[in-house]
């Protein structure tokens, strides 16, 4: 595809590949940066785009390929040496200090000083509070960082980004936390640097935003690049089908089976939100046995939240469970998980595995008692041949079940992760995000053992922010917004305008409610 | 079997994995190493008298370290374990001593296996108020151990103003005798001491090994996140390895005393950092999940034979610690080239797979 250069290229990403252990995230993925554009990258959760920005930043270093900064190859071994450079980055979690106030935030790490007499606190506040006004953002610069609300603080991130002076700026998914009315300030700050010849790196999932202010669009699947073109020259349309791709995901075809008795339902699941507000508020939903509930929903919905409530994570979240319609008064794990749930977590890495123990050790580890004789003796006989049959029935692929966990791949760990829950014999499984950074493959695996599952009777509840996905596997679709749940549609009913329009509205009626508020 | 054909299948890697198995018994290696140069520089090292007190006193270090150990693996640390000792010795001397004054003229004795019991709970007791400051309190393990080893100390102290429970013969018409069997005694030619490492430490590497507490001990370690999301009760297993360790404590203090036949409120201090020592030069990880109780016996004995060792060749006491300090710094700067020798390995091996 031939693009019609206006703009000439800052930074060249060379055939760039990136290896982290379990997973390929980026593969030999070639990409031109313009200067006084900006360049947009979009992909579903896990295609590499975030990876890809944390080389050009310097925080991760590639496994191959190199590295052209106005035609000179360069090397960064840290952010401070991209910063160096001009390269400043806006992370999707962010990186503030909560503890110090928003100029020394702004300022930290080159601190203005006065010589011996130290650090001048009265200009640094006196500037950052220019750079905030050009925001809008409507925050004193003497204010900590830890009690603004997390889309101001997204704002000053913002702020401490531009007054680097950057010559690229890379925003990853800045608008996930703002409000329509502080999304237009920020196009606006956007089109200014564009003005002065700053090269802008924008991600985002949100496609209309995206088509408003994009000038350059590269889109990644799997770690590779798919469509590379001019804004002006491609609709949605385009996007999706290089986001998705030609070649069809491998859905589970649904096996038709009766739907059982109502297995679970939670009532009125509220959880407080430590900047204020509700991240799940009154939530209701009800799931029969077979049936597979699909939640979809941006990020920050509250799909986390909401699961974790229901495992019995948040000592201050109110509401009831009931499985099978017994009420589960019991708020520990523990007693959760033996009384039929389990949850297949989000974050594999962080909440799903214990790294340093053995694929074997990983699989049983919630369901050990089950392997016990005599009140307190693990019978490896029997605890070798749960693993076995767990593997196989999984197809996971794994070379010898004493190894460590973490030498399979991504998707064999995912595996693992459900493997474990499965073992405990659940009557009801929540799967957070279940086909998150895993190969296709792997991901149809998944997909198929959730259908099985659900034939078998299991109720399964799963969240996705991937369209495709959760129309093609659920029964029933939930999308959550802002921590509610906006719509239930059946699967005959849904459409993907429906499923998109929802997703936003609990932003809009709360946005209503603030602005009235004000007025 | 299994290491077999790993090895087979990766030809290329062999010579990262010859010196990824000299780093993993690196502790076999020094005890060894340890044990060659003394027999050849010090004398009658190897004589049997000689074997015999020096695994005596290796059996002290080593009760505390297993104990440790334990409590290392799940990312704690118990700074109190050397104060646990005093306390515990002068609970048990004075038992035999003075019994408990019941306060209206009588005084009840017990007989040893009881007092034995009742320091053990003593113990125990401590390591529970370790664990439930650090579990329900949410104190961090190096504070909360920190305080108890004041006050632990400072009850020892108490207990006797400070003086020396002396000469725990105990009286024959009160059936106090015979305390000096554990610290002196021998069963089959060898110390009741060294008897009662083996059985612990089995018992303990069974644990480890064997029972679902030893596993989620482990998971809790590796990473306390996802225990608890795979419905692991944390605090159970927390409480459970400060009590142990606080066990394990109450057991070195009754030696002690049995062997001098005497307590004294200042036995037991920085005991503890020894037992760290010993624990982390077995292969126990500081930052949590890993650890064996064989690899912190061997640890235990490379540390008391390397300080015995160098009394007989007459080493100053004050190189003595230099020595002893470089020596772990090496096994933990080992320890880390190993894991990220490891690390590699692993990924290339990924990589190779596509």
């Amino acid at each position: 595809m031939a693009l019609i250069d206006t703009h000439d290229t800052i930074l060249k990403l060379d055939d760039v590949t990136k290896v982290y252990s379990g997973i390929v995230a980026v593969k030999h993925a070639s990409l031109e940066l313009k200067r006084g554009a900006v360049n947009v990258l979009v992909g579903e959760n896990g295609a590499g785009k975030s990876t890809l920005m944390r080389m050009i930043a310097g925080v991760e270093k590639p496994s191959l390929g190199r590295i052209l900064l106005e035609g000179k190859e360069v090397e960064f071994n840290s952010p401070a040496d991209a910063q160096k450079h001009g390269i400043g980055m806006v992370f999707q979690e962010l990186n503030l200090f909560g503890n110090l106030s928003v100029a020394e935030n702004i300022f930290s790490t080159r601190e203005i000083t006065r010589g011996l007499r130290g650090i001048d606190h009265k200009a640094q506040v006196q500037k950052a509070n220019v750079f905030l006004d050009k925001l809008d953002a409507g925050i004193s610069a003497e204010t900590m960082v830890e009690d603004l609300p997390i889309g101001q603080q997204q704002l000053v991130e913002i702020a401490k980004a531009i007054s680097l002076d950057t010559r690229i700026l890379i925003l990853d998914e800045p608008t996930s936390a703002l409000s329509a009315a502080e999304v237009d300030i920020l196009f606006k700050v956007i089109n200014e640097l564009k003005a002065q010849g700053v090269a802008i790196v924008y991600i985002s999932h949100r496609l209309e935003e995206l088509m408003r202010i994009g000038d350059y669009i590269t889109v990644l699947r799997d770690g590779q690049i798919t469509g590379q073109a001019l804004v002006n020259d491609i609709d949605t349309k385009w996007i999706v089908r290089s986001m998705i791709g030609s070649d069809a995901k491998d859905f589970a075809k649904s096996v038709d089976h009766k739907l059982g008795a109502e297995a679970f339902r939670a009532e009125d699941i509220c959880l407080p939100r430590r900047t204020g507000g509700l991240a799940v508020d009154h939530l209701s939903i009800s799931v029969k046995a077979g049936e597979v509930l699909g939640i979809y929903g941006l990020m920050g919905a509250g799909r986390s939240e909401f699961f974790e409530c229901i495992i019995g994570q948040h000592a201050h979240s109110t509401g009831r469970i009931f499985i099978a319609g017994e009420e589960i008064v019991a708020r520990d794990t523990s007693t959760r998980i033996r009384k039929g749930l389990a949850l297949i977590p989000e974050d594999r890495q962080r909440e799903g595995l214990v790294q340093v123990l053995s694929i074997a050790s990983n699989l049983t580890l919630a369901s050990l008692e089950k392997f016990v004789k005599f009140g307190f003796h693990i019978a490896g006989a029997r605890e070798r041949s749960a693993v076995k049959d767990a593997i196989s029935n999984l197809s996971i692929k794994a070379p010898n079940p004493d190894f460590e966990v973490t030498s399979m791949s991504g998707g064999n760990q995912q595996k693992v992760v459900i493997g474990k829950a499965l073992m405990t014999n659940p009557k009801v499984l929540l799967m957070d995000e279940p086909s998150r950074g895993i190969d296709v493959g792997a991901k149809a695996d998944v997909f198929r053992t959730m259908r099985r599952l659900a034939g078998e009777g299991l109720a399964i509840l799963f969240s996705t922010s991937d369209l495709e996905e959760v129309m093609a596997l659920s029964d029933r679709i939930a999308v959550m917004s802002n921590g509610r749940i906006t719509t239930i549609l059946d699967r005959a009913d849904a459409t993907e305008e429906l499923i998109v329009k929802a997703a936003s509205e609990g932003h809009k009626s709360a946005e209503q409610k603030s602005i009235r508020e004000t007025a | 079997m299994t290491t077999a054909t790993a090895t087979e299948k990766a030809p290329a890697t062999d010579s990262g994995s010859i010196l990824l198995t000299l780093m993993k018994a690196r502790t076999f290696i020094a005890l060894f190493a340890v044990i060659v140069f003394f027999s050849i520089f010090a004398p009658n090292f190897l004589s049997t008298a000689n074997i015999i007190l020096m695994s005596k006193h290796v059996a002290l270090n080593a009760f505390l370290a297993m104990g440790m150990t334990f409590v290392i693996i799940t990312g704690g640390i118990d700074l109190s374990v050397g104060s646990i000792v005093g306390l515990c010795g002068m609970v048990a001397g004075g038992l035999i001593l003075n019994g408990i004054d019941l306060q209206f003229g009588y005084t009840m004795y017990f007989n040893v296996v009881e007092v034995c019991l009742i320091t053990l709970f003593v113990g125990v007791v401590i390591g529970a108020v370790n664990g439930l400051l650090i579990t329900k309190l949410n104190v961090a393990p190096f504070i909360a151990t920190l305080g108890t080893l004041y006050v632990a100390r400072g009850f020892a102290l108490l207990s006797s103003d400070g003086q020396t429970f002396p000469n725990l013969v105990g009286k024959e018409e009160l059936a106090t005798t015979g305390f000096g069997f554990l610290g002196s005694g021998r069963i089959i030619g060898l110390p009741v001491s060294i008897w009662i490492l083996i059985v612990v430490a089995l018992a303990a590497a069974y644990v480890a090994k064997y029972v679902p507490i030893g596993r989620q001990i482990f998971a809790v370690g590796g990473n306390e996140r996802a225990a608890r999301m795979s419905g692991i009760r944390v605090d159970r297993v927390k409480m459970f390895v400060y009590m142990f360790s606080g066990f394990c404590a109450a057991i070195v203090g009754i030696i002690i005393s049995s062997e001098l036949m005497a307590s004294h409120p200042a036995t037991g201090n920085s005991f503890e950092l020894n037992a760290i020592a010993a624990a982390v030069l077995g292969g126990t990880s500081m930052s949590g999940g890993r650890g064996t109780i064989g690899g912190t016996i061997i640890g235990a004995f490379v540390i008391g034979i390397l300080s015995d060792g160098l009394v007989m060749m007459g080493v100053s006491s004050f190189w003595q610690m230099v020595i002893k300090g470089i020596v772990i710094i090496v096994a933990v700067v080992v320890d880390q080239a190993q894991r990220r020798l490891q690390q590699q390995v692993t990924l290339m091996q990924l990589a190779k797979k596509g």
